[in-house]
């Protein structure tokens, strides 16, 4: 198992085997993804305060998810960099971060256009949505401060550091709706108890989730790929590709 | 299929909602494509000029 992770964790053997996932990451991604849209456009009823209008929550919300869970990965990543200095949690560190902002760009922006017609605005400044932004500009901070320092080495380890301290924001969005009187609606599918949502609106919702997921895998991969060639640039093994 | 595309009055809010995703989504997969084949072609002409 131990020996399974180092070998994984070398450059040439992550390039070779992302490599070989990719084609079929893709296929999967879509299965889900094609589900999810036919369950949550076409087969699930309309809702009975917002009409059809929630069907953006079949986007948003597996974006504002995406939006968390890659920024833990990278916080994650991050305490590895500083721990054992390891080259390719640097890497995929670096390669999420565009994917995570777009995701929570992404969030923003299916919010606020569902935000308009329900709430009647395309911005309010409460927990949710400004830590949420916040959020989008740590994404940011952490793109610009790895393109700032020439030296990837001492560029990862800075992104690292910072990756680390933002993870504080991330319970504070979570929690936000409950900590603070918001306008954002609370967690409909993320209780202890039964989710109160029908599952003919919680399945595609879940299956939108996996696609998203299954997505962020297959663009990281990709995204890691070019990071590799360029980082290695003068290794041997990427001479002989 | 009209009633569809209108999505009960919604049209302007949901359609731009997946629209967006959908670029947003396309361009994190396809930009990635384009700068590896960029990658893999000067790695070819490094390997070229070494071989002359």
């Amino acid at each position: 198992m131990f020996l399974w992770f180092h070998k994984l964790g070398s450059p040439p053997h992550f390039y070779r085997i992302a490599g070989k996932w990719i084609p079929w990451l893709t296929w999967i991604f879509l299965a889900f993804l094609l589900t999810g849209l036919y369950g949550g456009l076409i087969e699930a009823p309309p809702d009975y305060q917002q009409g059809e209008s929630y069907r953006i929550i079949f986007v948003h919300v597996p974006s504002a998810w995406m939006s968390l869970l890659i920024y833990v990965v990278m916080a994650f990543c991050g305490a590895i960099v500083i721990i054992w200095r390891m080259k390719l949690a640097e890497v995929v560190l670096i390669s999420s971060a565009p994917i995570g902002a777009s995701f929570t760009f992404l969030a923003l922006i299916t919010g606020s256009l569902w935000g308009k017609p329900m709430w009647g605005t395309y911005w309010v400044w409460d927990a949710r949505l400004t830590s949420e932004l916040i959020l989008l500009f740590l994404y940011l901070g952490i793109i610009g401060l790895h393109n700032a320092i020439d030296d990837r080495r001492v560029a990862g380890r800075a992104v690292a550091i910072l990756a680390l301290v933002g993870v504080v924001n991330i319970p504070i969005i979570h929690y936000s709706v409950e900590w603070w009187h918001s306008l954002h609606q609370g967690p409909t599918v993320t209780k202890f108890d039964k989710p109160s949502i029908h599952w003919s609106m919680l399945l595609p919702l879940l299956l939108m989730a996996m696609a998203f997921q299954v997505y962020y895998v297959l663009a990281l991969f990709q995204k890691c790929r070019v990071e590799l060639l360029r980082r290695e640039r003068n290794s041997k093994w990427v001479e002989e590709l | 299929m009209a009633e569809f595309i209108q999505m009960g009055g919604y049209a302007s809010f949901v359609w731009p909602s997946y629209a967006l995703v959908a670029l947003v989504l396309w361009l994190n997969w396809y930009l990635p494509r384009k700068q590896h084949e960029k990658e893999m072609r000067q790695l070819r002409r490094r390997q070229k000029d070494e071989q002359k």
